[in-house]
């Protein structure tokens, strides 16, 4: 148990002696060891790095630390040695002792290290990673600092100060003006200006309470980001919104998690717990008469409960289904009463801006663009990992330098951005700045910060209709344009990468698209068309293929499209074997050929193939 | 109110504030196309089909756009189509179209906007055909749902949210998927859903329709004849057939809502098993006759046994009219006071009790005021199910935040949405209240100023308190102190706070002890005579009040003017042109004792079905059987009417003109929907017939309408009341002379009914029931009502989809005593007293606390009432149907 502390003065001494007694000099290994840390192999790395130490009578002497994500995926699971900043990517759990050996001497373990892809030179500093050459990790590069299991480890370094600054100068209204003048936009996806947000929650009347919330639902395919910070970093959610609460005259805070990141809520109820024991939350926060108080919501895995109203009803403990703004829940929110709802990306920047100063905040990004970005950047990237950067950064930068371009021999023809409910911006554009306005000008949106780079393998219509099958299984079915519009879009795009699609059901799916922005309730029914429209902006010419010609030009719709095996067949019987359904026929070193009628198109022959022998037309 | 100016295509019009922009067009007869609208409930917003411009807002959903002064609108333009006709089309073309065979042909809405938008096959061919179909769901015996006609437009939801509060279904599953769906999906019958149809009225577009979809030739305005509440109806009829029912908008008891019995339960007016003729019985066997024969045997057995040999038991499903005449008929015409109704079974207590202490025994507010209050106390009813409209306002209230406090023995379906429950012993109310008034006057939230200047005895009252004492209570009620301490706290301090109460506060053997509790919480907290307060009985009967108050009761005359007082007695005497006899008659059950004795030789019985209403059921068969003459009136050969020697055929309420007065004190008509059934005849035409055998005067009535007049010449509460004036609606008594007295919503505004105009707090023991536990019968059995039934079931049983719904007695007992005994749920189980022993089916549900079971007594099959005790209460003489002590036996062979 801790002890409450209860002025201003007391956390400021605590944070002092956390400093003071800290050795910046003691060798540190960190293991991140977020979900995908684990999913990688971290904990056994953990496991082994503990048995290392203890066996080696290092207690003390060595640290070892586990934190969230570093944002590495691409290296997972790795091993970073503090003070000197070097980093080991993959490495497996028998390595550990060496590792632990070499720390303790001081050593580095150049046969560990990664290589340069290009040049084939070792890299011994995280710093020097090509990937985070160009990054600014405002947010993420905390992770790496501090155990999120640990209050302590977030007061130490630096956390809370922002916090008690606001208590100290005891003007709630200087707090929104801080954040307006950052010009901080809400990083959920639609950007309004959360300092205007927050102008708007203050000024309702407070006799019945207000409600601040932090978004974590999270449920765009590929996207991570929040997951990462709330796990990786759950203090900085916590502060953001004490800060926020103190600025708004909020009374009641809630996260809400999707509760398919069980980490997440982990971390998240351990901080809530670490920050009352600590008197940071709760009644009476640092012995002021300011109080608040969090909760944690978990939600049940609907995609509309991202959607603020539906978010409320959820939390209310109704079905998560959006409802007619306005009212707007900063009127009225949670059981009627003012809400406002930020995502964990928002919420985390508020210590910083406070921290930092305004103006400061400011100077990094665009004009009405501040502050960094982070995506997670997935997809056929050669880097795939969480990228945080400068607003205004092109993607040819994202792309290219920090993603190392493509994963394979395919070039990059796209980016899909802002989860299923954005769009695709084709390789032509790529020196777009990403911001909001410009990502909106370009048929798709900035959304929360999924990133999906797709090569010449990707299948325009078959990427519309993947995000299509999941926004018409996601739509909540409330509202009728949405329901059964992106039930008829999914169907028309199915019927194209059928091959049995009509030029006229391609007008018919235009019309509907717009009919579905135009009229749907919610954010989700009003941009679920946007991976229709984009595409067809920019790739109508792969629609027309499969209309016309029958064809699939990247090879991915199967009905579409035939396996074969060409004269660069050896008869090495790899597909023959890796074939499930027994299509594959041919002898030994005899060239192999595909019986068409059993051929199921799954596109193991070719994965198994080393010679390129297997043809898709 | 204040109003705003606005312009819709083109045309300038006023709109209130608050209405909406759709509203605005409709009230104006401007047509937006809409399916989710209602204008009952909270918009939705989900067709989007009301989609209009608005100047500097673009393309707006009108249901949910708020009127602005200056608002500039328009409903059509080719932006507007664009996107709603497409809309629309997605709708059209995944319904399954079959329009002549739908029973809301040509009250579809989503045919009124399929001929707005102009549909062209054309269009509608691009886009896909349903394939999928979802199964109908033919589970409710009284209306279908077939999901492939819906159009999710959510207007059964939020019926079932907002108006009914059941909450018995909602949305399901995802985007195309969507449905509307039970919990877990299971059929409507496996669900919550209480069957009340409201969803079935609003839907838009044929998906709810009720299996009878005969349309009416013709509607006639009436009142329902269930339960006390008195909804307005609207009989449905075709030919000489009822065939329909639909609540009345403007009633203000139900303003249009209706639960299923009331909504579905009218089979029994047109049932084959109507008494169509006179039956004599000859040899054991009854024979019809004609209504001159059995006119004449009537006249002469009753010529033979004027006097106090005689008894008649009139009906509170009878109007007014007709209590009034068979009590005139037995005191004018058989010279004695021996009248009674099931009043006696049912609130006679509150008439004792609330006489004593407010001077006047009958609902102190109104219906529609319960939704207005701030705390609503229901102790001893079972409001959602015995009173189902009058749990609409207790949901109602609750909407507008008031606090609900319930006090039952049984976890009932008001628990729910309770903020107390207090869950003590049957036959503890006493204790329990006079607990809470201690909690109030220790704690000083009593109303001293009301106590002061409007009541008196509070000394001696305050001083009954001291042995009220939380540990005793606490011990003899089984509720913790601390929610007793709450419910106290809530209860005198949300003001206006109001108590509900019925059979499980009078029911017992201190049952006038219990209604004065209530009345002395009631008086100490000042929750009396004003709006959203008092002391209410739910009555049971549709014309229980009524019944009282036209005098069918021993003790007084029409109005409860007294027997015993010699100026009354010399009044109705001149008016009806006789001597009437000085003594009080007997009282209901002290009729059956006489008979049982031989005292009383000849019973004239209309309407009522003791052999399973009474208490004690078998010594009731038994006096009977010990008649000289039995005379029974009914609509059906009921149990009771099997052992009569005359039955003669009556007809229901829509085949008559006349009053009902509802548990509210209000007077409401009842028309007459068609003509009686074969040889049926109403009530009083035949009361009026014996009476003129018997050369009787002052029975010449040509219409119902002149027997109310004299009523009114009577009865100085009904005296402003009359036909002409009920045309308009009802009144509400007490409603004296004068032609423009509006009636009297709220009683003892200004003073009490009694005589210094004080009301009495009367100082109180606890005293147990006659029966209690012990180890030959260790259980207590408490009687209930089901949803889907009404008393003894005379007409609900002739409905055929009640009979769905609940078709047989069930023994409630909690899973612990079921255990003990090694009863499962649903065996045939052996229930005994000390009177009598039935067969029925156990039912394992904690609904019943532990050592508790309950029945209700609809079933003829299972005839509860052989069990209960007739311990009567001393002032009231009501038998204590709520509590005798029982136990429960597996049957012989049952496997363990």
């Amino acid at each position: 148990m801790r002890e409450k502390l209860n002025s201003i003065d007391h956390f400021e001494a605590l944070q002092d002696r956390l400093v003071s007694e800290w050795d910046r000099d003691v060798p540190t290994i960190v293991i991140p060891a977020g979900t995908c840390g684990r999913a990688a192999g971290a904990d056994e790395l953990i496991h082994a790095t503990q048995q290392e130490i203890t066996s080696r009578k290092l207690d003390g002497r060595i640290r070892l630390r586990i934190t969230g994500c570093h944002g590495l995926c691409e290296m997972e699971p790795c091993v970073l040695i503090e003070p000197e900043g070097t980093i080991y990517p993959k490495i497996d759990p028998t390595e550990m002792a060496r590792i632990v050996e070499a720390v303790a001497r001081g050593e580095v373990l150049e046969d560990l290290l990664s290589q340069d892809p290009e040049t084939g030179a070792r890299i011994q500093k995280q710093k020097d990673l090509p990937f985070l050459k160009k990054q600014v990790r405002t947010i993420l590069g905390r992770n790496e600092m501090l155990d999120p299991m640990r209050i302590e480890d977030y007061v130490r370094s630096g956390g809370y100060s922002a916090m008690a600054k606001v208590l100290a100068r005891g003007a709630p209204a200087a707090v929104v003006e801080d954040v307006k003048a950052s010009g901080l936009r809400g990083r959920g996806g639609a950007g309004f200006p959360t300092g205007r947000k927050w102008e708007l929650l203050a000024k309702q009347p407070s006799d019945g309470g207000k409600f601040l919330v932090c978004n974590a639902d999270e449920g765009d395919p590929g996207a991570y980001m929040d997951r990462s910070v709330l796990e990786g970093n759950p203090h900085s959610i916590v502060e953001g919104m004490i800060i926020g609460a103190y600025g708004t005259g909020a009374t009641e805070g809630v996260i809400y998690v999707r509760n398919e990141y069980p980490l997440a809520v982990e971390h998240a109820d351990i901080a809530l717990q670490q920050a009352r024991e600590l008197g940071l939350l709760g009644e009476h926060i640092l012995g002021t008469d300011f109080c608040f108080d969090i909760s944690l919501v978990r939600g049940a895995g609907a995609f509309v409960c991202g959607e603020e109203t539906a978010l409320i009803r959820s939390i209310e403990g109704k079905i998560g289904e959006p409802r007619q703004r306005p009212p707007f829940p900063v009127e009225k929110g949670i059981d009627n009463k003012p809400t406002a709802i930020n995502n964990v990306e928002t919420w985390a920047n508020i210590p910083i801006i406070i921290a930092q100063g305004a103006q400061q905040f400011a100077e990094i990004g665009t004009a009405n663009n501040s502050g960094t970005k982070v995506f997670s950047l997935v997809g056929k990237i050669r880097n795939t990992g969480l990228v945080e950067v400068p607003m205004g950064t092109t993607i040819r930068e994202i792309v290219h330098d920090i993603g190392g371009g493509p994963a394979g021999n395919a070039r990059i023809k796209a980016v899909q951005t802002g989860g299923p409910s954005g769009g695709c911006i084709p390789a032509e554009m790529f020196d777009l700045p990403i911001d909001y306005d410009s990502l909106v000008e370009a048929g798709s949106i900035m959304g929360s910060g999924g990133m999906i780079v797709m090569d010449e393998d990707t299948c325009m219509v078959d990427v519309a209709r993947y995000f299509m099958n999941f926004l018409k299984d996601e739509s909540c079915g409330k509202c009728f344009t949405c329901r059964k519009g992106t039930q008829r879009m999914y169907e028309i795009l199915d019927d194209i990468a059928k091959g049995s699609g009509t030029l006229e059901q391609l007008d018919l799916l235009e019309e509907l698209a717009h009919v579905v922005k135009d009229t749907a309730m919610c954010g989700l029914g009003q941009t679920a068309p946007n991976p229709v429209l984009s595409t067809l902006r920019y790739f109508r010419d792969e629609y027309v293929e499969h209309i016309r010609k029958r064809r699939c030009p990247a090879g991915v719709c199967k009905e579409l499209i035939t396996y074969s095996i060409n004269e660069n067949c050896v008869g090495c019987q790899a597909c023959v074997r890796a074939c499930p359904v027994g299509a594959v026929k041919g002898r030994e070193k005899e060239q192999h050929s595909i019986d068409a009628e059993k051929c199921i198109k799954c596109g193991l022959c070719r994965n198994v193939c080393k010679f390129e022998a297997v043809d898709v037309t | 109110m204040h109003e705003v100016t606005l312009t819709i295509d083109g045309l300038e019009l006023t709109a209130d504030e608050g209405m909406t922009v759709l509203e605005a067009a409709l009230a104006n007869s401007i047509y937006i196309p809409h399916l989710c609208y209602h204008p009952d409930l909270t918009p939705a917003g989900v067709c989007r089909l009301c989609m209009v411009e608005i100047d500097g807002r673009g393309l707006t959903i009108s249901c949910k756009a708020p009127v602005e002064e200056g608002m500039v609108v328009r409903t059509d333009s080719p932006e507007i189509n664009k996107v709603r006709r497409i809309a629309a089309e997605l709708l059209i073309v995944n319904h399954h179209a079959d329009c002549l065979a739908c029973a809301s042909n040509t009250q579809c809405k989503l045919q009124e906007v399929a001929n707005y938008i102009g549909i062209e096959e054309e269009r509608l061919a691009r886009l896909r055909q349903p394939t999928a179909a979802f199964p109908i769901d033919l589970s409710n015996p009284f209306f279908i749902r077939d999901p492939n006609k819906c159009i999710l437009c959510g207007i059964c939801v939020r019926t079932c949210e907002e108006v009914q509060r059941v909450r018995a279904i909602d949305f399901a599953f995802r985007g195309f998927l969507t449905t509307i769906s039970t919990f877990g999906d299971k059929p409507l019958a496996e669900s919550i859903c209480e069957s009340c149809g409201e969803c079935v009225t609003r839907c838009p577009a044929g998906a709810l329709t009720p299996r009878k979809s005969q349309r009416p030739a013709r509607e006639v305005s009436t009142t329902c004849p269930y339960c006390g509440c008195g909804c307005g109806i609207y009989l449905g009829v075709r030919g000489e057939k009822v065939v329909s029912v639909r609540g009345d908008v403007d009633n203000p008891v139900n303003k249009g809502a209706l639960c299923v019995k009331g909504r579905f339960g009218y089979d029994f007016i047109n049932h084959p098993e109507r008494l169509t003729s006179p039956l004599i019985k000859q040899n054991g066997e009854f024979v019809k006759v004609t209504w001159d024969e059995a006119l004449d045997c009537i006249g002469s057995n009753l010529s033979k046994c004027r006097g106090d040999e005689f008894a008649a038991i009139s009906s509170a499903k009878c109007t007014n009219e007709e209590n009034y005449l068979i009590q005139k008929f037995t005191r004018a015409v058989m010279g004695t006071n021996n009248i009674d109704h099931c009043a006696r079974l049912c609130h006679a207590p509150t008439v004792a009790g609330l006489a004593q202490s407010l001077g006047s025994g009958a609902m102190t507010n109104s219906i529609n005021e319960i939704g207005s209050a701030s705390c609503v106390f229901a102790i001893g009813t079972n409001t959602t199910v015995a009173h189902p409209i009058i749990g609409l306002q207790i949901r109602q209230a609750q909407q507008n935040d008031a606090k609900l406090i319930v006090a039952n023995p049984r976890r009932i379906n008001l628990c729910r949405f309770a903020d107390v429950f207090l869950q003590h012993r049957p036959g503890t109310d006493v204790a329990l209240l006079m607990g809470m008034m201690r909690v109030i006057v220790d704690e000083g939230l009593f109303d001293s100023s009301f106590i002061e200047g409007r009541t008196e005895g509070f000394e001696a009252f305050s001083a009954s308190l001291s042995s009220f004492d939380l540990d005793r209570v606490e011990q003899i009620t089984g509720v913790e102190r601390k929610n007793i301490i709450e419910a106290a706290r809530i209860y005198a301090t949300c003001k206006p706070a109001t108590i509900l109460y019925a059979m499980g506060i009078t029911q017992h053997s201190h049952g006038t002890d219990n209604v004065l509790a209530i009345s002395n919480i009631a008086l100490i907290t000042g929750n009396i005579g004003k709006p959203s307060t008092g002391v209410n009985p739910l009555r049971g009967q549709n014309n229980v009040q009524g019944a009282c108050d036209t005098g069918a009761l021993p003790g007084v005359y029409p109005g409860y003017q007294k027997v015993g007082d010699p100026a009354v007695r010399r009044k109705f005497e001149s008016a009806w042109g006789c001597s009437l006899n000085e003594s009080p008659g007997l009282t209901h059950v002290e009729i059956f004792d006489a008979i049982y004795a031989r005292a009383i030789k000849t019973l004239y019985l209309v309407g009522e079905n003791p052999i399973l209403s009474e208490a004690n059921a078998t010594h009731v068969e038994e006096a009977i059987n010990r008649l000289e003459f039995f005379v029974v009136q009914d609509i059906f050969l009921s149990e009771t009417a099997r052992l009569a020697d005359v039955v003669l055929p009556a007809v229901t309420f829509a085949e008559k003109d006349g009053t009902f007065t509802n548990t509210e004190r209000r007077v409401q008509r009842v028309y007459k929907a068609i003509e009686p059934i074969g040889d049926a005849k109403p009530d009083s035409w035949i009361t009026c017939q014996i009476a003129k055998k018997l050369d009787a005067k002052g029975f010449d009535f040509s219409h119902p309408r002149e027997i109310m007049d004299e009523i009114a010449s009577l009865t100085p509460s009904y005296a402003g009341i009359s036909y002409e004036r009920l045309e308009k609606g009802g009144l509400q008594w007490p409603c004296p002379a004068g032609e423009h007295h509006p009636g009297t919503p709220i009683l003892h505004t200004e003073r009490f009914a009694t005589e210094n105009g004080r009301a009495k707090l009367v100082p109180l023991e606890y005293k147990p029931s006659a029966e209690l536990p012990d180890d030959q019968y260790p259980l207590i059995l408490t009687t209930e009502r089901s949803l889907y039934h009404f008393h003894t079931a005379t007409m609900t049983r002739k409905v055929a989809g009640l009979n769905v719904l609940r078709d047989r007695e069930l023994v409630e007992i909690n899973p612990k005593d079921a255990t003990a005994l090694g009863i499962a749920d649903g065996e045939t189980v052996r229930v005994v007293s000390r009177r009598g022993e039935v067969t029925a089916d156990a039912k394992v549900t904690d609904v019943s606390p532990p050592g508790v079971i309950c029945m209700t007594f609809h079933f003829a099959e299972s005839p509860t009432n052989v069990l209960t005790s007739s311990a009567l209460d001393p002032v009231a003489k009501i038998p204590e149907t709520k509590v005798c002590a029982v136990r429960i036996e597996r049957l012989e062979g049952a496997v363990a």
